[in-house]
């Protein structure tokens, strides 16, 4: 490996080193390794925060080709530690574009580092699944470099959703066009595009702290309560599944991802880490209602276990790779939730439905 | 939802004779369908023409059918077979049209036929521009205002109200052929005019042109259940306006956002249910606008395609294979992904590296037609190369093309099968990228990239550092090219890397970019740093292919490569197959133990060898592309196995090829070699007029000539490359009217086995690729087979052949003379194979492992029947070529036909490619001087079959001296009625016209290029007129058998 300038190195908690040179300038980072095997959608990616503190690895090589579009953010800024890539394109071709990639990544401070033997890597974290890793441009030593990836906290326990959210208080965000509904959102590190789809389909949504009590969730009276996407592990959130016990039965709750793990707990399910989680835009979920097949964007590194459903709790979508549940509903207390990104952003929009029953569901119940 | 039990057998139907515009892909798709068919235990009945396909192989199909494609032979054959289904949509728009014209004679629901995958009605909708068009109104999707016209004047309205520049596409052609764009008035008139004859249904879209916008498709598949998932996403690096099979193309798509590329993909879900495709694959090409939001929808294929063969080799995803299960009941989910194995079909690939597609074209073999890129396809085949980045993916697909540096003649101005160089030659001169892209519309994402790699080349100076070295490597510059940069040699660039310990890694095509672990080894070469290959214990042999398809060398190699690897599999051998040629079934991971998609360079050969440690490889059944490489990979310590690289050379070396006919006393055409152009008239004129002129090592007799007087002589010299003494001109004595014998055989060092003995129908002169044979021979008397049979051993064992050889003969009276062996799988070989039942190439294999002759069984015969091979040639593409036989071969495939006689033999090889034999009406015949007394004979033949003789003025003399009624037709200009009208009022069903004179624009020309735009038969030489004569009276007799499947012919024998 060629030692030039750019050197960036990049260790992993069980000692595996990878070189590459960095395209953001110099920085030092740990986080724990996942990669995503979506082609597109870098963008929506880095800036979705349930990516939170992890490093991204990106499978697709080339990443940058199209640089930035405002607009196509997830959030406020750039949500990873860091940025693995095989090859940085420096020369964005997109219409649209306004910024590089690199440029981005700078002023927000994140290192990103190419020529990475991207597919060695995730063929490691597959094997072994993810991992804590630590990237360095100053220090080269792995043995120094492994200790720093082994001193950062495992992702297993870890609450990051309660520091997810970019939002400080109760924030209304009216529908597009005539209001149908409301609904009250808890923000665990929400992705942009799922309030677009809500309000785009005359929802009004009123956005509040993933924090927020039962009663504080309730007060606006709203027709539906969503449980946004989020950072980390579930099972670290007893106050927020405790929160969330007395609100179900009282409105129809939808949840996203974090959101579909904590309904999961709060309905009396058990969720556990994934060995390399579902990080992509291509996963197959069979919805088992209509037996219709999804493909699906996915990212998460923590499930909820089978095994583990309460009666009273239905299996709705499960997974076509290695059968994982995707999809829970409770008819009783007229929640439901699925593990994948029905917004997509990035990946297909095959599942925008969902939002459309969610919508119809309490719209009905708002005009009777 | 479960495989159907309701059918039991089914009819497939393939595409043919490859031509422009349908090729080997559809042998690797049809071949897929009728595998998974197979396995899934329905009984498949094939049929297609084509013998040099892997489809027509008699173990593939239950019942196969070399047959022509005629509505007439396939109601035949459902009449016969009675299947239970038909699919039509793994054979091309050839299958699909001919499954309409079935539907349309009630012939489907007649027997009671089903029609699995696509309705008529889909297929309608999608093909039929208008339908189509209100197709994607209905669901809210653009497509650029158009109007199908019937005349010049509906189309000049819409000019007048939509504006400059407009598309032309006649209705339901191969290819855009026939498709034009038109700036002004005078360009509208030619294409519509030109459009509405080429199009079947005699009208033609004249639509809005997109030109300059970017292009993408979308490979779609849709199952039972209506799940629909996207295979791959393809970006066209030519913009709108270039064909998009002569477009370079990338996969995945590069410069759309998430945003953009899932509002294609949604909108493609949409139009595959609104088209109504119920299973199988469909193509949907955009226009992207460079500049914003907007996007029209340009067309839907609903059937695999040459795309959705190029998407299936760029993912791993075997999009003709789930097409044939999804056709039998199953979804999506209940089909498993061969590589992971652990994951069902219903997924969309991911691609961690990037596959570049560059056609192969093939303009210098077309002198006349400018070589300029337009919505008409014009490649004859294809590279694909895969690497991490599309620098490097890039680089390996230009190594990959093999092009002769003589033939590339960039221009960046408008779109040429060149001006990727172009692009280069700009950057390298200082060109900007936006300039470039001002005048190419490239996107500037390619351009950068390129110019990456002019940065790149530019970089290593001085003592080569191992990183410096290792950067260059993994940009893709190959080692001739930093060779080329730095004024060194390829040797010396290899010693430096291999000093320095640099070597490519092997990584897997997995479907899945790494997520899950990967079962089928399907590699390709990076510079990384970990190694995917599971080599194992296993011996293994090298298998080269035949890169990428071109005038000359065609599917028929690949075809043997195939072979090649079936029967070292059978062998208890890894086989390991290197090419680069994504249309193939050699390409194909299943046909081999390990596939490498790599150039067939000799630094990517040598690499596979040094990663495989192979016990040798096999180079004689690619071609020329793996033969020129013999001596490198010799010299470098590489075990070819069979025919020695020495042995090659004295075959292919004219002196030491003389010298061993000499010394075997196997008598030959004189001959001389010239070093320099004086030299060249001097052997001329010692040998004396007409003599063969072309350059030594040549393929597809490629600039070779006869040439009959010094003016001739002369201009050859001054035209063709320069005579050198390190490329000398060969000078052989033209053997005139003799016939041409084509024999393949066997070696294996101790007996040789005679595969087939080949007549040709035309007289030599003609490329033996291009010319019509029967096998076996018709008028060659038994001691002379006996003594072709006898030189053949003598050269086998001569030159030391083990493996096949293909020796061509001239025989006349009781001459028998050798004038070209080839130690090498010939183009012949697939056909022999299918006329005798013998498998050629399995058995030279088998040979090259070891085996002996003796051992095996080779009860191949020819009893009872005839085959005849006929050509097909893509002259209807080049406008302003005449379309003559010559030595520079130029057909793109062949056809094959098998009767009781040798003229329903012919006549059906005719028909199969599509020059079908008129059973009555009138016959012009317009014959040279030379052949006015032998033409009279065969006008009688003619007119005692009941057909009406029109003639030129001094054919028609010669004739009605004769005692022949004939109309006399006045020449062209002439008044009254001239032959261009006639043939144009459809007053003529054949031409007989032999030529005379030189150049363009002769009447002889003017005929021949009427007759093509016609789709008149025309027969250009005396001898094809007689086999023409027992073709047309075996039609009117009845003679021609009823239609038969090979496998009945191979029983009957045995």
């Amino acid at each position: 490996m060629e030692y030039g300038p750019r050197r960036a190195t990049l260790v992993l908690e069980d000692g595996a080193v990878f070189e590459g040179k960095t395209f953001t300038g110099e920085g030092e980072v740990a986080g724990e390794v996942v990669f995503t095997t979506s082609m597109v959608g870098y963008q929506e990616t880095l800036t979705d925060p349930s990516y939170r503190g992890q490093i991204l690895l990106f499978t697709y090589p080339l990443i940058g080709n199209y640089g930035i579009i405002p607009g196509d953010d997830e959030s406020r800024k750039v949500q990873a530690a860091g940025v693995l890539v095989r090859e940085y394109t420096p020369y964005h071709s997109n219409w649209a574009s306004e910024q590089s990639l690199a440029s981005l990544l700078e002023e927000e401070g994140v290192v990103g580092v190419e020529g990475i033997d991207t597919r060695a890597l995730t063929r490691h974290l597959r094997d072994r699944g993810a991992m804590r890793g630590f990237i360095s441009t100053a220090e080269h030593d792995s043995n120094v470099l492994r200790e720093k990836a082994n001193a950062h906290p495992s992702m297993l326990g870890l609450d990051l959703a309660s520091t997810g959210s970019e939002l400080t208080e109760p924030t209304l965000l009216p529908a597009y066009g005539e209001e149908r509904c409301r609904i009250a959102a808890l923000d665990y590190g929400v992705k942009g595009s799922i309030y677009k789809e809500l309000r785009s389909r005359g929802a009004s949504v009123l956005a509040i702290p993933g924090s927020s009590s039962a009663e504080e969730i309730l007060a606006s009276e709203p027709d539906g309560v969503f449980l946004s996407n989020g950072p980390g592990d579930p099972a670290a959130l007893n106050e927020a599944v405790d929160t969330l016990k007395p609100v179900l039965g009282e409105v129809p709750t939808f949840g996203i991802c974090l959101g579909h793990q904590l309904l999961g707990l709060a309905l009396g399910c058990k969720t556990y880490k994934m060995p390399f989680g579902h990080h992509g835009a291509n996963h197959p979920v069979r919805n088992l209602e209509t037996n219709r097949i999804e493909i699906t964007s996915q990212n998460h590194g923590f499930a909820v276990r089978e095994e583990s459903l309460p009666d009273g709790v239905e299996l709705t979508h499960r997974n076509l790779y290695d059968g994982t549940v995707e999809g829970l509903w409770s008819p009783g207390l007229r929640t439901w939730s699925v593990q994948y990104h029905p917004e997509s952003s990035p990946g297909p929009r095959d599942s925008g439905y969902l939002f459309d029953d969610f919508v119809e569901s309490i719209s009905e119940k708002a005009r009777a | 939802m479960p495989r159907r039990n309701d059918i039991e057998s089914i009819l497939i139907i393939g595409s043919g004779p490859i031509v422009i515009g349908q090729a080997a892909e559809f042998d690797y798709s049809g071949t897929q369908a009728c595998r998974a068919l197979r396995d899934e235990g329905y009984k498949v009945i094939l049929v297609n023409s084509n013998p040099a396909t892997i489809m027509t192989d008699p173990e593939v199909a239950d019942v196969t059918y070399v047959e022509p494609l005629t509505l007439e032979t396939v109601a035949e054959i459902i009449r016969r077979e009675r299947p239970d289904a038909l699919l039509p949509t793994l054979g091309g728009q050839t299958a699909l049209n001919l499954s309409i014209e079935l539907d349309e004679a009630g012939v489907l629901d007649e027997y009671d036929v089903e029609l699995l995958g696509a309705s008529i009605e889909s297929i309608q909708k999608a093909e039929d521009r208008q339908l189509f068009h209100e197709a994607m109104d209905r669901i809210g999707l653009k497509v650029p205002e158009s109007r199908t016209v019937k005349n010049l004047e509906q189309a000049e309205e819409l000019a007048a109200k939509i504006g400059y520049p407009l598309i032309i596409r006649p209705s339901f052609t191969l290819g855009g052929k026939g498709g034009s764009v038109a700036h002004d008035h005078t360009e509208l008139k030619r294409s519509v005019l030109g459009g509405l004859d080429a199009s079947p249904v005699k009208s033609v879209l004249v639509e809005k042109s997109v030109a300059g916008w970017k292009e993408f498709e979308l490979e779609v598949m849709r199952d039972l259940s209506d799940n629909v998932v996207i295979v791959c996403s393809i970006e066209n690096v030519d913009p709108m306006g270039v064909h998009t099979g002569d477009s370079i193309t990338v996969a995945p798509a590069q410069t759309l956002s998430d945003r953009q590329y899932q509002t294609l993909r949604s909108a493609s879900i949409r139009i595959i249910r609104e088209i109504g495709v119920q299973t199988g694959g469909s193509n949907i090409q955009f226009a992207v606008d460079p500049e914003g939001e907007g996007f029209y929808v340009i067309e839907m294929n609903p059937r695999v395609s040459r795309s959705s063969a190029l998407a299936s080799k760029a993912t791993g995803f075997p999009i003709a294979k789930i097409a044939a299960k999804l056709a039998v009941g199953y979804s999506l989910d209940e089909i498993p992904n061969d590589i992971t194995r652990a994951t069902p079909a219903s997924f969309e690939p991911a691609l961690d590296y990037i596959v570049t597609k560059i056609p192969r074209f093939t303009f210098e073999k077309f002198p006349g037609t400018a070589p300029t890129l337009t919505t008409r396809m014009h490649s004859v085949g294809e590279v694909m190369a895969i690497g991490r980045t599309f620098t490097e993916s890039l680089l390996k697909a230009i190594g990959s093309l093999e092009l002769d540096p003589q033939d590339i003649t960039p221009r960046l101005d408008e779109p040429n099968p060149y001006r990727i160089f172009a692009v280069f030659e700009a950057l390298r001169a200082g060109m900007d990228i936006p300039e470039i892209f001002a005048k190419t519309q490239i996107d500037p994402f390619f351009i950068a990239s390129i110019a990456r790699i002019v940065a790149g080349e530019g970089s290593l100076s001085g003592a080569w550092s191992r990183e410096d070295l290792l950067e260059a490597k993994k940009l893709g510059l190959s080692d001739e090219n930093l060779a080329a940069t730095s004024g060194t040699t390829t040797e010396v660039v290899r010693g430096v890397r291999r000093a320095l310990g640099i070597f490519p890694t092997y990584k897997s095509v997995d479907t899945c970019a790494g997520e899950f672990p990967a079962q089928t080894p399907y590699y390709y070469s990076t510079y990384e740093t970990e190694d995917e290959v599971e080599r194992g214990e296993n011996p293994s042999v090298v298998v080269l292919g035949s890169g990428p398809n071109r005038i000359g060398q065609g599917i028929e190699f690949d075809y043997a490569c195939v072979h090649a690897s079936y029967a070292l599999i059978e062998g208890g051998y890894d086989a390991v197959m290197v090419n680069s040629n994504p249309e193939t079934v050699s390409t194909d991971y299943d046909t081999s133990t390990r596939l490498y998609f790599e150039p067939l360079t000799a630094e990517h050969v040598l690499e596979v060898v040094r990663r495989e440690k192979p016990e040798g490889v096999i180079l004689q059944f690619g071609g020329q592309s793996p033969l020129k490489l013999a001596r490198e990979l010799e010299e470098e310590g590489v075990n070819i196995l069979g025919t020695s690289p020495d042995a090659i050379d004295l075959a292919e070396d004219r002196s030491r090829f003389g010298r061993l006919l000499t010394d075997l006393d196997i008598p030959h055409p004189r001959y001389g070699i010239a070093s320099t152009g004086a030299e060249v008239s001097e052997v001329a004129h010692d040998l004396g007029y007409p003599v063969v002129v072309r350059p030594s090592y040549v393929l597809g007799g490629r600039r070779m000539e006869i040439v009959y007087n010094d003016d001739d002589l002369d201009l050859y010299i001054r035209s063709s490359i320069s005579t050198s003494p390190d490329h000398p001109t060969l000078v052989d004595e033209f053997m005139e009217d003799y016939v041409e014998v084509d024999v393949d055989a066997v070696c294996d060092g101790e007996d040789v086995y005679i595969g087939g003995i080949m007549e040709h129908v035309e007289e030599a002169g003609v490329h033996s690729g291009d010319s019509s044979c029967v096998t076996p021979p018709i008028t060659i008397h038994r001691a002379l087979l006996e003594r072709i049979e006898d030189y053949t051993r003598r050269l086998a064992f001569g030159v030391g052949v083990v493996g096949l050889m293909n020796i061509q003969f001239v025989v006349r009276g009781e001459d028998v003379m050798v004038i070209e062996c080839n130690p090498r799988a010939s183009r012949t070989v697939p056909f022999i194979s299918k006329a005798t039942g013998v498998p050629l190439a399995k058995v030279a294999t088998k040979v090259l492992y070891g085996e002996k002759l003796r051992d095996m069984d080779l009860a191949g015969s020819t009893e009872g029947h005839f085959s005849v091979k006929a050509p097909v040639f893509p002259f209807d593409r080049f406008a302003d070529v005449d379309p003559l036989l010559g030595p520079e071969m130029r057909s793109t495939g062949e056809a094959m036909g098998i009767d009781r006689t040798f003229g329903g033999a012919f006549a059906k090889a005719l028909t199969a490619a599509g020059q079908t034999l008129p059973e009555s009406g009138r016959v012009y015949i317009s014959v040279a001087n030379r052949d006015k007394r032998a033409v009279v004979l065969i006008a009688r033949a003619f007119a005692d079959l009941g057909f009406e003789i029109s003639a030129s003025e001094g054919t028609a003399d010669v004739l009605t001296n004769n005692g022949l009624p004939v109309t006399v037709v006045p020449k062209i200009g002439e008044l009254g009625e001239d032959v261009l009208a006639a043939i144009e009022s459809g007053g003529v069903d054949l031409i007989v016209n032999t030529p005379w004179g030189r150049g363009a624009r002769t009447d002889g020309y003017l005929i021949r290029r009427q007759a093509l735009t016609h789709g008149v038969p025309c027969i250009t030489t005396l001898a094809g007129a007689t086999a023409a004569i027992q073709g047309i009276e075996s039609k009117i007799r009845g003679g021609i058998q009823r239609v038969n499947p090979l496998q009945a012919l191979y029983t009957a024998k045995a």
